[in-house]
């Protein structure tokens, strides 16, 4: 690797950073302004005044503000999420299970829709604006302009209740056997599918046509190529850095995104956590949520831009 | 005799018509014919030029001589006979059998015609590979011998760099080979020097020459500049709206036309400008400007110096990179030099165009190279030239209406061009009016940044006559910058040669033309090629006579 590449790697690196940074102030900050404290959530009600101040005292929420955001932070860092509030369990241990959940649901749901989404947009390139191309862009689009939670719904009727090949609730313990596992997520997994492959498809498909307007797809049709080996060889390769773009945000999407399709399964990942501890106000535990999301986000967005930076022949291979 | 013709025939070209479907704004879309029966043959191993202006049709026949047409041209009528076979009837499949194999393309703009994501030797032996012609090894070798023979540098390695890595010159030769390395009959080489430096063009048109002597490939030689095309075609036809005028042997047609077109086109660049002598006072002074872009330390313009005196022309000429339009960008304000002065009457213009007072921006006007882009696509002719006449003068209503017309009327087009949108009007008429909307300013300085540059010839020569006509109405100075030669000694009074960033040679016209040269003013006037068969081996000899005695 040369050093160029190096340098742009690094200043985005630490620009993810700093973002990360700066985004764990809003949430920490919007923590604060939200109208009581935790002392007051935890004892609820009827607290007495020297009760609330004991408990203040203890859990050193008379420091200013600046101080406790340190010490969240530090405790972030190290690896310690805090402690739930509705439960009294440690957030990082809970979490865990749950983020790998998500991540597991996640996964397999982008084995299935990237490739398919960019294949898709391939052909739809090949055979543009005939019905090839119209049929697909009009079934992708359609998928995607469905609420998650009504193609969710209706996987459930067809696959769940007519027909019964999958479950509708999607059940996963630790220790559950892999096949199993497998035929539990499967529904969520389409769900998903369905919700992020129209953006991605279009996004190839339009990267895809922009670049077939340069002179050297011209070259490469006049040098009697065929035209899947065109799209492939010649525009595909230049159209690259913006479809890993839009893989990325999906990819992101599939992560953060999920909430409402773990809901209607009732899948034991993030979404649900977050929702459960919303609706208890459990404020460390939205706060750990918020933060692992928006690290999510941007280290997914960080290699969509690095993944890019490479793939520009111009930074690989410098004059 | 014609039977042994026929036998030597590569590809015979029967009553070809070709049409288009274009979407005009705001009609129906309607079906124009870009090429009328045009019928040619071309015989093994030689060379036809075909010439003409832009939409002359000449790159739509060349193309579809391999069965292309681009975006929705559509080849309609008559036969494309390569090796006695119809070409038009082997549908798609016949068409990829054909391409790459039989007959190659080399485009403009190798630049642009090379894949920005594949190393050179991937894409040069890649249709070999595809039709199975040679094996990978095979193929290598033979590029090899090609990069060898277009005399480029490392032959052996420059296959293995990208095509951002190396020159224009050298790019356009990589095609060269590329094309040559399938070993097809014929090639079709579309404008391939145009987009080139004069200094670089002379070595690489050589370079094809000698590629096309000595593998007797044929080829059709597409280009609008008729010195070019005499120096490596047997054969020139002219074309004119998708219509054969002439069709002759080289001699014959730049020598003696029989076509009223052809001598039109043979006879372009006969301006003639006596030079005017030099005031005593210039209104506008360069000094000694360095200038630089970003906050690079490379500096674009070095120490430049040049006066420009009312209402003369003071042509700057260099090749791309010489830092010629960073000039007028640093007079104008665009980028403020780092030092040196510019002094306009008498006094210092601020550095900054954010800080120059109106008056100031009104004296200095400019016209770009791209007209078409230098408009607003959604204003009318009368609004784009109404504007400055508002920003300016603040006239209102039908005192505008009545200057515009006046305008008009001075650029030759008249008032009923008024309404007319940009898109509506052809290259030479745009260019016109954006002389009209600098004009309207009344200043003193035009800047003209490669007007005629992406104009055909003849369009050309009217632009510089009507420049010229407006000099002398107007007594407007001009600041001409361009590429070419031929445009400077027809309307300038003063020249300044720049080299990377220097003026080189300056003075008035007669004494810059004059020898002795220095060595880089010697090298851009004997690249520029003459209307004379054999320019091109004179020209190449003196050089490496002049290469050898250094």
């Amino acid at each position: 690797m040369s050093s160029p590449i190096m340098k742009l790697v690094a200043q985005r690196i630490a620009l993810g950073i700093l973002l990360l940074l700066a985004v764990s102030v809003l949430i920490f900050a919007g923590t604060q302004i939200l109208p009581g404290d935790v002392a007051q959530a935890i004892l609820g009600q009827s607290a007495t005044p020297e009760s609330l101040a004991n408990l203040r005292e203890q859990l050193g929420l008379n420091d200013p503000a600046f101080i406790r955001y340190f010490r969240w932070l530090g405790g972030v860092v190290t690896g310690d999420l805090g402690t739930a509030m509705s439960s009294g369990q440690d957030i990082a241990a809970s979490m865990k299970g749950r983020l790998w959940n998500t991540l597991f649901l996640a996964f397999w749901a982008a084995v299935v829709a990237v490739p398919l989404a960019i294949v898709l947009g391939l052909i739809a390139v090949r055979y543009r604006n005939g019905w090839v191309d119209k049929l697909i862009s009009g079934l992708a689009l359609a998928s995607t302009s469905f609420p998650e939670f009504f193609i969710g719904y209706v996987l459930v009727y067809f696959f769940a209740v007519k027909y019964q090949i999958f479950p509708g609730i999607s059940t996963v313990y630790d220790g559950m056997p892999f096949g199993e596992r497998m035929q539990a997520i499967m529904l969520p997994a389409a769900a998903l599918t369905l919700v992020v492959l129209a953006h991605m498809m279009r996004m190839t498909r339009a990267a895809i046509l922009n670049v077939m307007q340069s002179a050297y797809v011209e070259t490469a049709e006049l040098k009697g190529l065929s035209a899947f080996a065109v799209i492939r060889r010649h525009a595909f390769p230049n159209a690259i850095a913006p479809i890993i773009n839009v893989v990325m945000l999906n990819l992101a999407y599939l992560i953060v995104g999920v909430v409402v399709v773990e809901v209607i399964f009732v899948y034991p990942g993030m979404g649900q956590y977050l929702v459960d501890h919303v609706t208890k106000r459990d404020v460390p535990v939205v706060q750990a949520v918020g933060l692992i999301f928006a690290a999510v986000y941007i280290s997914l967005n960080i290699i969509a831009d690095i993944a890019a930076i490479v793939a520009n022949p111009r930074l690989r291979h410098p004059k | 005799m014609a039977d042994q013709r026929a036998k030597s025939v590569l590809l015979d070209i029967r009553n070809l018509r070709i049409e288009a479907t274009v979407f005009p704004p705001g009609e129906p879309p309607k079906n124009i014919v870009l090429v009328h029966d045009v019928s040619l043959t071309l015989e093994k191993g030689k060379v036809l030029g075909l010439i003409g202006e832009s939409g002359a049709g000449k790159s739509t026949i060349g193309l579809a001589s391999m069965g292309y047409g681009r975006g929705g041209v559509r080849i309609t009528g008559g036969e494309v006979i390569l090796n006695g076979r119809d070409i038009l009837k082997g549908g798609k499949e016949g068409f990829r059998k054909l391409r790459g194999r039989e007959v190659c393309y080399v485009a403009q703009s190798a630049a642009a015609a090379f894949n920005p994501a594949h190393r050179l030797m991937d894409q040069v032996v890649e249709a070999t590979l595809l039709h199975g012609t040679a094996t990978r090894a095979a193929a290598e070798k033979r590029a090899v011998a090609l990069f060898k023979k277009l005399s480029l540098p490392n032959p052996e390695s420059i296959g293995e760099r990208f095509p951002h890595q190396v020159s224009g010159g050298q790019l356009q030769r990589v095609m060269t080979a590329m094309a040559l390395c399938s070993e097809p009959d014929l090639i079709v080489f579309d404008e391939p020097t145009t987009a080139l430096d004069v200094t670089t063009q002379i070595d690489v048109l050589a370079a094809i020459k000698d590629a096309i002597r000595d593998t007797h490939v044929a080829a059709l030689y597409i280009t609008h500049d008729l010195a070019v095309v005499a120096q490596v075609s047997d054969e020139i036809m002219v074309l004119r709206h998708g219509r054969l005028v002439e069709w002759g042997g080289t001699r014959q047609i730049i020598k003696e036309p029989r076509q009223e077109y052809t001598n039109a086109l043979v006879s372009v660049h006969e301006i003639e400008h006596q030079e005017q002598k030099p005031g005593t006072t210039p209104f506008l002074s360069v000094k000694n400007i360095t200038a630089a872009y970003g906050r690079s330390h490379i500096k674009v313009l070095k120490n430049v110096s040049v006066d420009i005196y009312p209402g003369q022309t003071l042509a700057v000429v260099g090749e791309s990179g010489s830092g010629k339009s960073t000039l007028a960008r640093a007079i104008t304000g665009l980028l403020p030099p780092e030092e040196g002065t510019v002094t306009f009457d008498g006094r210092p213009l601020a550095n900054r165009l954010a800080d120059r007072p109106k008056e100031d921006l009104r004296q200095l006007q400019m016209i770009y190279q791209m007209a078409d882009v230098a408009m607003n696509p959604r204003q009318t002719v009368g609004t784009i030239i109404g504007r400055p006449l508002e920003f300016y003068f603040g006239l209102r209503g039908r005192q505008r209406d009545a200057r515009v017309a006046e305008l008009l009327d001075k650029i030759e087009m008249g008032k009923g061009f008024i309404d007319r949108y940009p898109a509506e009007l052809s290259g030479g008429q745009k260019q016109r009016v954006c002389i009209a909307r600098s004009l309207a300013a009344k200043p003193k300085l035009i800047i003209c940044d490669e007007v005629t540059s992406a104009l055909d010839p003849l369009v050309a020569n009217g632009i510089l006559k009507l420049l010229l006509e407006l000099q002398k109405e107007e007594n407007v100075a001009y600041l001409f910058i361009t590429h070419d030669l031929a445009t400077v000694k027809s309307i300038a009074d003063s020249i300044a040669v720049m080299y990377r960033g220097e003026v080189v040679r300056y003075g008035a016209k007669s004494q810059v033309l004059a020898p002795p040269f220095d060595a880089y003013t010697d090298l851009l006037l004997s690249s520029v090629p003459e209307m004379e068969i054999g320019w091109l081996e004179k020209a190449i000899k003196g050089r490496r006579m002049a290469s050898a005695g250094n």
